[in-house]
């Protein structure tokens, strides 16, 4: 493919965004070109999101110019692109993070939404044909009159795709495409994007995962600090450069880890869950029969995709869902369908997934949120009083011990980074169960501790949870990530669907075997099928 | 040019802003009252000094010690301050209790019950026994009605704007019945309401009808400051307020702290109740459940919450009341005016409330068409 003769489909020259406080965006300049798969690559606030939000008409740029060259024409002419209608009609679409579908709607209906024709006569056979026509031609299976709440998240994306191809999109923005993916969907997805891009049409995605840049892109743009700090081929580039570039040093990608206890030493294990039932926010069965331990000194790795009853499982071992059969044991302590405040005095803390929506109180100063689970105990706790300088001391105590980035104590919490914000609830968690907790036989829940952190954060998240482990903490960790898994963890389930679909030792493990048991593979099944 | 406007969220609350913002409010509320005045016919300037004297009086009186206006709008914000407390301490921690006109019923009623039937009931109590007994009354009976919804909140999760909504109802009712029935003053010419209380029952006097009310809403002020600040009831309230998932996390009881919250809140209210019956009519009669439960929502907010902030904006919309009523009598202008007038400001102010989180930005259109390269 020789780029030289064509000017790039897409062009956007000296981008600045400025938010307050922040240079998002700092005279960024990125091409794309017709029939290429570009990968925007950079950790989290680099700017990548900015700087698409910009291109497919959300946001506005302070300064900078975008060029566009429709395929068929050959001089290239600067547009100004004010919302996502102007982008849509300039070929530009994007994929979110967060599909915007409507679930009661079928899939035909929501890709025409929003659509100005037909303007009266609405004939859906019609629409239907073209979404089928378009379901061959770049083999996105999708069921036109599905509804969308019948779809699975895979199946949602490809409607999301859909959407944009029906309405004429040359470019397609796709924003962490594979985060809610089984390895096996995201493949899929890798094959679509290849069809699409040998269509002609121009694809970027958005990333802060190497291996995805590797296998799926053609070149990769990467983003640090608000700048483009390079654009590479692909097959002229391997993960460890593209790390360094995207972090600005070098990055270890083994974690050290020490072998882990064994939980045969005749020791019980600090935490039991027992045939537990539960059922969801919506009333409807998440767990169905969960049995699982773990033992002091070991990080027990929950995989699944989201949706699985991961979430109601973490809520369940924190006394923050009802079990509607089964038991959960503490220190061999029956705290089945006990308060919340009955689990952290036993010594279990809780790093929850939504750190704004669960973790913290938002406009709050850090302090208030870093006494959050000490303001029941002395010295903080004065009687029903409430000592403002014991708050603030340990507040500052465990900003210093934790290194949180934070002017003050005193700032809202929600103005620190996600990083930062991370901190404070791990600093929080880990001192308020070595607190409530007698002994080193704790119990740490994590989370998906690292979505969203850049690689600096991580690693301290990761160094912070086997510190946790040395001490003799027993760990449960949920997280999409397998290959965080396969480093931190001793042994990993696999929840499908409520059910675990089997336990793995993280050493023999492999992300093959693990994504097959996250589509609902069993383990056992496939073994047998083997022998047959 | 064509152009639009555009609202755009504040990143940080400025302190001018949140200074210049209700100023300029009430300017623009002032002129635009200016405009409706001149449209009757009315002189706008004169109008608004007769509100202000009307709710603060002059110099020239103050100095023959005459502080009638300034005591009268006193009186109006006695009340207000001790429901905007009330209401404010509830709606900290997202319990809407809109039934602070109920809880004050309440209050006055079984402070007037104490007075009207105590004494015959037990003659050898001392006098001086009877204010504490009432206010205790009067706090007892706000309370019930507050812990009320909020046990249904609590536990069965009723939604309390209904609830306390409807059992203001039943309480102003209530008293209507009694005073329009078994409990009329025999003796009063067929005027509905109650005998008068006995003398040793009244609430003491300060200045003018000033009573021991305004230092109970002080002293409420300090209160509520001291549990939101210096408490960990208070910073219970507030982690529920800002995020109840995570107090919840955090191992917070919510429903017991709705039904303590309900219960300070509707005792507070039922405390004015108290203070109303006891310091200004003496008897039970319709003039208690004249709104000030439902004004004290709006001096809430206008507060933003916060207790000192309460005092101050109950003060103002005090007069802003007795100002209001005063025009009426010394313009000879429509009552509908005056409170056309108090609608206006307060709409101003409230609606101006978006300028202190948003910015308003002008957005000019270029041409559609992309612009070819020269």
């Amino acid at each position: 493919m020789d780029r030289s003769d064509r000017p790039p489909a897409v062009e956007m020259r000296g981008i600045v965004k400025r938010f307050p406080g922040v240079l998002a965006n700092d005279h960024i300049h990125f091409a794309v070109h017709a029939g290429e798969i570009h990968a925007l690559l950079g950790e989290n606030g680099a700017g990548k999101s900015t700087l698409m939000n910009i291109l497919s008409g959300l946001y506005r740029p302070d300064a900078g110019e975008i060029w566009i060259c429709p395929r068929g024409q050959t001089q290239p002419r600067r547009v100004d692109i004010r919302s996502p209608r102007d982008a849509i009609n300039l070929g530009i679409g994007m994929v979110h993070q967060h599909f915007m579908l409507v679930p009661t709607l079928t899939v035909a209906e929501n890709v025409i939404l929003g659509l100005k024709d037909p303007r009266f006569l609405l004939r859906m056979r019609h629409v239907e044909e073209k979404i089928k026509q378009l379901s061959r031609q770049y083999h996105l299976q999708v069921d036109p009159s599905a509804y969308i709440w019948q779809l699975s998240v895979g199946e949602q994306q490809r409607v999301e795709i859909i959407k944009l191809l029906y309405r004429g999109a040359e470019v397609l923005i796709l924003d962490e495409p594979t985060a809610v993916l089984t390895p096996q969907e995201a493949e899929e997805l890798g094959r679509t994007l290849r069809r699409m891009a040998e269509e002609g049409k121009a694809i970027i995605f958005i990333t802060h995962k190497l291996d995805e840049v590797i296998v799926f892109s053609d070149r990769v743009t990467v983003l640090r600090a608000g700048r483009n700090i390079a654009t590479l081929d692909t097959a002229r580039t391997d993960k460890a450069e593209l790390a360094r570039l995207m972090v600005g040093r070098e990055v270890l990608f083994r974690v050290e880890k020490p072998a882990g206890v064994v939980c045969t030493n005749g020791e019980p294990p600090v935490l039991e869950v027992i045939q537990v039932e539960a059922l969801n926010d919506r009333g409807l069965p998440a767990l169905q029969g969960v049995s699982l331990e773990v033992c002091s000194g070991e990080i027990v790795g929950i995989a699944g995709v989201a949706g699985n009853g991961q979430r109601e499982l973490a809520e369940v071992v924190t006394g923050l869902r009802p079990v509607t059969r089964g038991r959960v044991l503490v220190r061999g302590q029956d705290l089945t369908n006990q308060p919340p405040l009955r689990f952290i005095e036993a010594g279990v803390s809780h790093i929850p997934g939504d750190r704004l929506g669960m973790g913290l109180a938002g406009n709050l100063p850090v302090s208030d949120n870093l006494v959050m689970k000490a303001y029941r105990r002395e010295p903080i706790a004065n009687g029903p009083f409430l000592s403002r300088r014991a708050v603030l001391s340990f507040a500052q105590k465990l900003i210093q011990a934790f290194q949180i980035v934070t002017p003050t104590a005193s700032v809202p919490v929600r103005t620190l980074s996600g990083g930062n914000l991370q901190k404070t609830i791990l600093a929080r968690e880990i001192t308020a169960s070595r607190d409530f907790a007698s002994d080193h036989r704790r119990v740490l829940v994590a989370i998906h501790p690292t979505r969203g952190l850049d690689v600096g954060a991580t690693e301290a998240v990761h160094r912070t949870l086997l510190e946790q482990r040395a001490q003799g903490a027993a760990i449960l960790l949920i997280s999409e990530d397998l290959e965080e898994l396969l480093a931190l963890a001793d042994r990993i389930a696999v929840m499908y669907e409520g059910c675990i679909m089997g336990v793995v030792d993280a050493t023999s493990a492999n992300i093959e075997q693990l994504g097959l048991m996250m589509a609902g593979e069993t383990h056992m099944t496939k073994e047998t099928a083997d022998r047959l | 040019m064509p152009f639009s406007l555009k609202l755009e969220k504040r990143l940080e609350e400025s302190k001018i802003i949140a200074f210049l913002v209700p100023l300029g409010s009430l300017l623009l509320a002032l002129v635009f009252g200016a405009i409706l005045l001149q449209s009757v016919g009315a002189d706008p300037l004169r109008t608004y000094s007769a509100m202000i004297e009307g709710a603060f009086g002059t110099p020239v009186q103050w100095t023959q010690g005459d502080f009638y206006a300034l005591t009268e709008t006193l009186v109006k914000a006695t009340p207000l301050m001790i429901c905007g407390l009330a209401v404010s301490i509830a709606f900290r921690m997202l319990f809407w209790n809109i039934g602070a006109e109920g809880q004050l019923v309440m209050g006055g009623f079984a402070a007037g019950a104490v007075a009207l039937w105590l004494p015959g009931m037990a003659p050898w109590l001392p006098h001086w026994a009877f204010l504490p007994l009432m206010a205790l009354a009067g706090i007892v009976a706000g309370a019930a009605w507050g812990i009320l919804p909020g046990l249904l909140k609590a536990y069965v999760k009723v939604n309390e704007i209904i609830t306390t909504l409807m059992l203001n109802y039943i309480a102003i009712l209530w008293l209507q019945y009694l005073y329009y029935g078994p409990w009329k003053d025999p003796k009063g010419f067929g005027f509905p309401g109650t005998a008068q209380f006995e003398p040793f029952t009244w609430l003491p006097r300060l200045i003018g009808r000033v009573h021991w009310g305004l230092v109970f809403a002080l002293l409420a002020a300090i209160f509520i400051w001291l549990i939101l600040s210096r408490t960990r009831w208070g910073y219970e309230i507030r982690l529920i307020g800002e995020n109840p998932v995570a107090a919840r996390y955090a191992g917070i009881n919510i429903g017991r702290n709705i039904v303590l919250v309900m219960f300070l809140s509707g005792g507070l209210a039922g405390l004015a109740g108290m203070a109303e019956v006891a310091g200004i009519s003496h008897r039970l009669q319709h003039g208690l459940a004249v709104g000030y439960g439902f004004t004290a929502i709006i001096v809430a907010w206008l507060a933003k919450l916060n207790p000192w902030g309460v005092v101050v904006v109950a003060f103002l919309l005090a007069a802003l009341l007795v100002g209001g009523d005063q025009i009426q009598i010394t313009m000879g202008l429509p009552a509908a005016m005056a409170s056309v007038l108090q609608g206006a400001i307060l709409f101003f102010m409230l609606g101006g409330n978006i300028l202190t989180r948003y910015r308003v930005r002008i957005v000019r259109s270029l041409p559609a068409e992309c612009t070819q390269e020269g």
